[in-house]
């Protein structure tokens, strides 16, 4: 089936000002993104993605390559059908961007009235949406008297009241307590399979598209880095930077007394090993069984089990007193029970002893 | 006119100062409203125009910007008489009431429209985004974003604008223009009646405190950004 959006051979350069150098926001990035499905796009801060989401909408005119959104071609429009192929694609904001001077139900009806619909038409479209996004009680306050939450949610009615296809979020929840965070998603969720809408998540936050995502794109210095299913890069990532960012969220990160105390050369003591376990096997009791098989008191530093939609995965750091052979023969025994291993260091056995 | 009479004042200085207020409540109405009126497009071009703006077309945006600097560095009293030959052209005289407005009218646009251009700048650029987004057109960007979400600011602007067309207004009367300053120079001063300048600058007092006030209230009505919950 043909992708609801396809960026082909995309890069964005700005040229160089005054005091500025000359700036690759994204260098030749070709995507698709499937009908109907949750795509996140991930990276830090100036990696890109915000570029890379105005260029599917066209508020940046890619300097390269073909934008193509409903089989559309944006690139190739001019002024006034972009305008028209742009109420196709809602988009919301970290900052909500609702005017201030207009209520709650004239903020939902404003892409509207840009389209030229009858007050009476608009009636009609508006008081379902607030309905939707669960404001039917506040259409007539001012963006100033709502939470964060509430405000992010006028957004998404906007948003939708042209009846789009795509909607794009752009650090949507980055504003936004973890709580409100997490009845936002919720919503955006419900949205896509209630109405078969795609959407593009933009986010510096694994949680969020660890929560909502089907797939995401990792994104570094203007460049896709990896692209997977999202249980893949929780539980395989390939890149330094997908680790960084998992570090966060999936307890990668060891304590700060742990992590002082390891070593990289090899002393007489312990091994210390990440696993990442994922699904069924997450649930699996490795562990015992690598003791009863390997005669092995392997003792637990630090872990974290958690849960990406229906799979769960987790992460265990351990250590296990033995080295050379043996620690292979560990290393492999686990990496056949399905079991990422991840060799972190070395533990002197005095240090464990008195721990 | 009692009141008056009681603290002294002749029937004949009462009519003047009547008079006398009436037009400048008339230069100050009708210069602010052609002021408003040329001044407010005015500003919203000069805030759209610039380079890689919603309107760009950055010689009008530098020509325009020169005008309003040039009109705006001009002594208000040397405006006047400067551009009296303008002034004869447009009010078929360059003496009395109707006349004076030229001046305050040329005097006002320029600054309203600054007042304008910096209420609208002030606005989000994520709302504009926000309504490209939408599909907005740039005239659409104008009318349903940028002017409302702007007015609190125009409003503000306004009634500084008013005031001081005021003030202007008072100066006017070097060319027989009228109003309060006129009657404050003519009796007050030259034919040393300090009860008359008193009464001139009272009587402005109050006006500007209207005015201050009307605006301060309409410009709360019009901010919703900082409404009590």
């Amino acid at each position: 089936m043909e992708p609801m959006i396809r960026l082909d051979a995309v890069s964005k350069h700005y040229p160089a000002r005054k005091g500025s150098a000359a700036v690759t926001a994204l260098s030749e990035t070709s995507l698709d993104i499937a009908r109907g499905e949750i795509f996140g796009v991930i990276g830090r801060s100036g990696a890109g993605k915000s570029t890379l989401i105005r260029l599917i909408n066209l508020l940046e005119r890619p300097s390269s390559g073909r934008v193509v959104v409903g089989g559309i071609d944006l690139t190739g429009l001019d002024n006034s059908k972009l305008r028209a192929a742009r109420r196709q694609i809602g988009m919301i904001f970290q900052h909500f961007n609702l005017l201030s001077s207009r209520t709650v139900f004239d903020n939902v009806a404003l892409p509207l009235e840009l389209a030229g619909l009858s007050r009476k038409d608009i009636r009609s479209k508006v008081t379902p949406l607030l309905e939707l996004v669960g404001l039917a009680d506040k259409a007539g306050r001012y963006p100033a008297e709502l939470s964060g939450g509430q405000k992010q949610r006028v957004g998404i009615a906007r948003a939708l009241a042209t009846e789009p296809k795509v909607l794009l979020c752009d650090e949507a929840t980055s504003a936004l307590d973890p709580e409100t965070t997490r009845s936002i998603l919720g919503l955006l969720r419900d949205i896509n399979e209630k109405l078969s809408i795609t959407i593009v998540v933009i986010t510096h936050e694994m949680q969020v598209i660890k929560e909502i995502c089907d797939r995401v794109a990792v994104i570094d210095a203007g460049a896709v880095v990896e692209l997977a299913s999202v249980e893949q890069v929780f539980t395989r990532p390939k890149t330094e930077v997908t680790r960084s960012l998992l570090a966060v969220v999936s307890g990668d990160e060891l304590p700060a007394p742990l992590s002082a105390r390891l070593t990289r050369e090899p002393v007489s003591g312990s091994a210390v090993l990440r696993l990442r376990f994922t699904g069924d096997d997450a649930e699996a009791p490795v562990i015992a069984r690598l003791s009863r098989s390997h005669g092995i008191d392997a003792s637990i530093l630090h872990g974290q089990v958690d849960a990406i939609r229906n799979a769960s995965f987790g992460t265990l750091v351990i250590a296990v007193p033995v080295s050379g052979d043996a620690l292979a023969a560990v290393i492999r025994y686990l990496e056949n029970q399905n079991v990422v291993v991840e060799p972190l260091g070395y533990l002197a056995a005095d240090l464990r002893a008195a721990s | 006119m009692s009141l008056l009479s009681h603290l002294g004042i002749s029937p004949q200085i009462s009519g003047l100062l009547v008079e006398a207020t009436l037009q400048t409540l008339q230069m100050t109405a009708v210069a602010g409203l052609l002021g408003t009126l040329f001044g407010l497009p005015l500003g919203v071009l000069l805030a759209t125009s610039g380079r890689g703006e919603l309107l760009q077309c950055v010689s009008f945006n530098r020509v325009a910007g020169l005008i309003v600097n040039a009109t705006r560095s001009t002594p208000f009293i040397i405006l006047v008489v400067a551009i009296i030959p303008f002034t004869r052209l447009v009010a078929g005289t360059s003496i009395g009431t109707a006349a004076a407005i030229v001046p305050l009218t040329i005097a006002a646009v320029p600054f309203i429209a600054r007042i304008v251009e910096t209420a609208i700048r002030e606005v989000d650029q994520g709302l504009v985004e926000a309504a490209k987004a939408m599909g907005a057109t740039p005239l659409q960007i104008i009318r349903k974003v940028l002017v409302p979400e702007a007015m609190p600011g125009i409003v503000a602007g306004l009634t500084l604008a008013i005031v001081s067309l005021i003030g202007y207004s008072a100066m006017v009367g070097a060319v027989g223009g009228g109003g309060l300053g006129d009657l404050g120079i003519r009796y007050g001063y030259q034919r040393f009646m300090p009860e008359v300048m008193a009464l001139v600058v009272l009587v402005l007092i109050v006006l500007v405190q209207a005015v201050q006030t009307a605006g301060d209230r309409v410009a709360r009505r019009v901010n919703k950004r900082l409404r009590d919950a």
